[in-house]
């Protein structure tokens, strides 16, 4: 686990906002270095801290208008292995993230889709035919807010 | 199966976006980028075979169309010592007007919530919580979730794993 200082907090927080930013921008803002900023940059990716980049585009205006969260209860555990659902649903490119749960649902997903008749589509021919699906719960998505977390 | 609230569906209107048409090089650009938008220009203009100024002005326009966002660095909260994560899904008080907004005004003064969604259907607003453990978590939800206003119901599922996380759009 990596510790953190109020720098690399500071650091984490603009990149979270926009990662293209170089090591000289942020280091003028936080008053380092470049070649200082670019270390602790270095060092966040290299412990993990930094997973990766994400392409933030507009899914509306590029006509996905639908979003919905599927909970996925599988009907005969045991029998069928969570491997084989795991990799056949992460296989359907309508499904955007896919996490596995403990509660009242195995598995959490997010489904993107152009609209309704869209989305029942996928919901019938692809999610529905998954081996050893049983309950699925639906909620339609309307608003969606991303904090910043305990930074 | 729960088909029940589909019937929902007719209750959604879809707003009135303006949709941005893409041609095949858009979609290109676009797929390459979800798939890893860390390369740099000259790298992608050599893989669709395009002059890195051509490849530019396209990025230029979906950027000012709005298409193209930004990007955005993903954080591993697990790798900052945040092991455990659960959905809370919430159920609001509606006899209440202003539920929503009062909820989520107060929601967002957690620190531990990274998300707030809203829904049509059975659950009205979901958070993602995360905690450094399993007794930091329990500090959370009974000082901070249960006193949040307006809550009818919670139901909370635990995070076990990230089978698919890349939130790609099928372009």
């Amino acid at each position: 686990m990596i510790e953190l200082d109020e720098t690399d907090r500071a650091l984490l927080r603009a990149l979270a906002e926009d990662a293209t930013q170089g090591a000289g921008a942020l280091g003028r803002r936080f008053g380092l270095s470049q070649p200082a900023t670019w270390r602790r940059i270095r060092r966040l990716q290299d412990s993990g801290a930094i997973a990766g980049r994400r392409l933030d585009l507009d899914a509306a205006k590029l006509g996905f208008g639908v979003t919905v969260f599927l909970g996925v209860k599988l009907a005969t555990k045991g029998r069928i292995s969570l491997e084989d659902f795991e990799r056949a649903v992460s296989a359907i490119p309508e499904v955007q993230t896919v996490e596995h749960v403990l509660g009242m649902y195995d598995y959490r997903l997010r489904v993107t889709a152009r609209d309704i008749p869209d989305f029942e589509r996928v919901l019938r021919r692809r999610i529905m035919t998954l081996p050893g699906v049983g309950n699925v719960d639906a909620n339609v998505l309307l608003s969606e807010e991303r904090r910043p977390g305990p930074l | 199966m729960y088909f029940s609230k589909f019937s929902l569906f007719s209750f959604v209107t879809i707003q009135n976006i303006e949709m941005f048409m893409l041609d095949d090089l858009d979609r290109r650009i676009l797929r390459h980028l979800q798939a890893d938008p860390a390369q740099s220009i000259p790298d992608l203009a050599d893989r669709l075979t395009l002059t890195a100024s051509r490849l530019t002005r396209r990025i230029e326009k979906l950027r000012d169309a709005g298409v193209l966002r930004g990007q955005r660095a993903v954080i591993d909260w697990q790798a900052l010592g945040y092991a455990v994560e659960v959905s809370l899904r919430i159920t609001l008080d509606k006899t209440q007007p202003r539920a929503f907004d009062e909820f989520i005004n107060a929601a967002r003064g957690i620190a531990e919530v990274l998300e707030i969604q809203t829904f049509l259907g059975q659950v009205d607003v979901r958070l993602s919580v995360i905690a450094r453990d399993m007794a930091h978590y329990l500090d959370v939800y009974r000082d901070r979730i249960l006193t949040l206003p307006h809550v009818a119901d919670i139901e909370a599922l635990m995070h076990v794993a990230r089978i698919k996380t890349d939130e790609s759009l099928p372009l």
